[in-house]
């Protein structure tokens, strides 16, 4: 999404088109990264429950993950999840 | 043309608004603002005018209530005074960033400590950076008249920014003054239906005051000061305007006998008249004193003022709140930065006065003059001091 000039916003910031805010990666905050050990993990979804972003979501074979396009890292799950199946690994 | 009258300026300015077909208004009362508040309220209560009167628990839900008003599409209303105002703060830059064309009316007053509900500038003056237009007034007339006046500056598509009129308390509020008041009509001619730029509606969500971070908020920021800057061109359109309607013109800065003045001072507010007073007195000893009022405070007119003092050898500023550790009053300093690059421009001077309602009288001004007057080596240049302070 290219950024816009201080000439093309609109009056008071106004945002006409609803929903836009998922256009937001909020990804690119991200300092840290959970890793799921599927080993460990019991598919109890708290990960789930408590992600401030909305953005874990269940695969099909009952296991989680994130959407690195939104995920803020913010390291919520992983210090959640008591059968400590999160890992926070810090990004390249 | 309207019939000359007497009243209470706050009523008066209340009535004034009740003419603009405002949709709401949340006003806490605070003195010296209360009667505004209580005659708006009145003016509801009895029927006169079909608005909304929200009794809000502070000037902090003032201020947010006028804000969710106007991002719905009404024409909303405030005024407050001094620790109200303060208690505004945190909100006013995001009525104007949110581009919501609000108006409010500030009753002036010293901030507390310690407290004192008496008139100067230090309300406004700590307001200064939110975003807003600021305009100050003289008289009765100029409060009434801008009191209207501000809704069209502000809805302007081209503004879109809030407006705050500063009415010196007490001095001025209090004072039953005699003005003309526009009919009805004249101002349902003058003052077009309110036409917002978005509105919160169920049917067709927009969202307002959204979270912005580091890659578009100094785009912002700038966005904001070429608005506010270029709400001057109308500004003086609008004033314009006012004028062929009513015969009344303004402009962001005023002049008395300046034109041949060596040594100018400059006022903000009711002071402009005693000041006036002072000049006639000096001007009947052979003094060439003269009298610039900024009536404009913010979008600073620096074309304005720098043509206003160019010629004057002296000039003397005057200052109705202070910048604890700083340079000088708020106006001295704006003016000095105004006049930096300037090849001429006379030598300025800085007097504190009238701070927590302490009386001026002409004299006090014609001391001024005369202390100015006897500096002709310029050693009092360049700093400030409260005037007429006990040592």
């Amino acid at each position: 999404m290219a950024l816009k000039s201080w000439r093309e916003l609109p009056t008071g910031c106004v945002v006409f088109e609803p929903g836009s805010a998922s256009e937001y990666h909020t990804g690119s905050w991200r300092s840290q990264r959970p890793v799921w050990n599927n080993q460990k993990c019991i598919k109890c979804g708290i990960c789930y429950v408590f992600c401030p972003e909305g953005c874990v979501q269940q695969g099909e074979d009952g296991f989680f993950q994130a959407d690195m396009d939104y995920c803020k890292g913010c390291g919520i799950c992983a210090h959640e999840c008591w059968p400590r199946a999160i890992a926070m690994i810090e990004e390249g | 043309m309207a019939k000359r009258i007497g009243m209470e300026v706050a009523v008066a300015v209340a009535e004034a608004v009740g003419l603009c077909d405002i949709d709401m208004a949340a006003v806490y009362p605070i003195t010296p603002q209360s009667h505004i508040a209580e005659h708006l309220s009145d003016l509801v209560a009895d029927g006169k005018i079909d608005a909304e009167f929200v009794t809000v628990e502070s000037e902090h839900s003032a201020m947010s209530a006028v804000i969710g008003a106007s991002g719905a599409g009404a024409r909303s209303y405030t005024a407050t005074s001094s620790q109200g105002l303060m208690y505004m703060h945190e909100l006013l830059p995001i009525a104007s960033a949110m581009r919501l064309p609000i108006t409010m009316a500030i009753a002036n007053r010293a901030v507390s400590g310690p407290l004192n509900i008496l008139n100067d500038h230090s309300d406004i003056m700590p307001q200064r950076d939110s975003g807003w237009i600021s305009i100050f007034v003289e008289n009765a007339q100029e409060a009434i008249d801008m009191s209207i006046i501000a809704f069209k500056i502000a809805e302007n598509k081209d503004v879109m920014l809030p407006v705050n009129i500063n009415i010196d308390g007490f001095q001025l509020t209090h004072m039953v003054e005699p003005f003309e008041m526009p009919t009805q009509e004249e101002v349902r001619n003058f003052l077009p239906p309110f036409v917002p730029h978005a509105t919160l509606h169920p049917a067709k969500p927009v969202t307002m005051g959204a979270f912005a971070m580091s890659d578009y908020f100094p785009e912002i920021m700038k966005a904001k000061d070429e608005a506010l800057k270029n709400s001057k061109k109308i500004i003086l359109e609008v004033w314009d305007e006012w004028a062929k309607m009513f015969g009344r013109a303004y402009k962001p800065v005023e002049t008395y006998k300046a034109e041949d003045a060596e040594v100018l001072m400059l006022t903000m507010g009711s002071m402009g008249e005693t000041a006036q007073m002072a000049i006639d007195e000096l001007r009947a000893k052979g003094v060439k004193a003269g009298l610039v009022k900024l009536r404009l405070w913010r979008p600073f007119p620096f074309a304005e003022i720098k043509a206003a003092v160019k010629n004057a050898k002296k000039l003397i500023v005057t200052d109705r709140a202070v910048s604890f550790g700083g340079p000088g009053g708020p106006v001295f300093s704006e003016v000095k930065s105004a006049l930096y690059a300037e090849a001429q421009r006379p030598v300025i001077y800085d007097y504190i006065y009238g701070l927590g309602g302490r009386d001026v009288p002409v004299g006090d001004f014609v001391g001024m003059f005369e202390r100015v007057l006897a500096d002709t080596a310029n050693k009092e240049v360049d700093t400030y001091e409260f005037w007429g302070v006990r040592e």
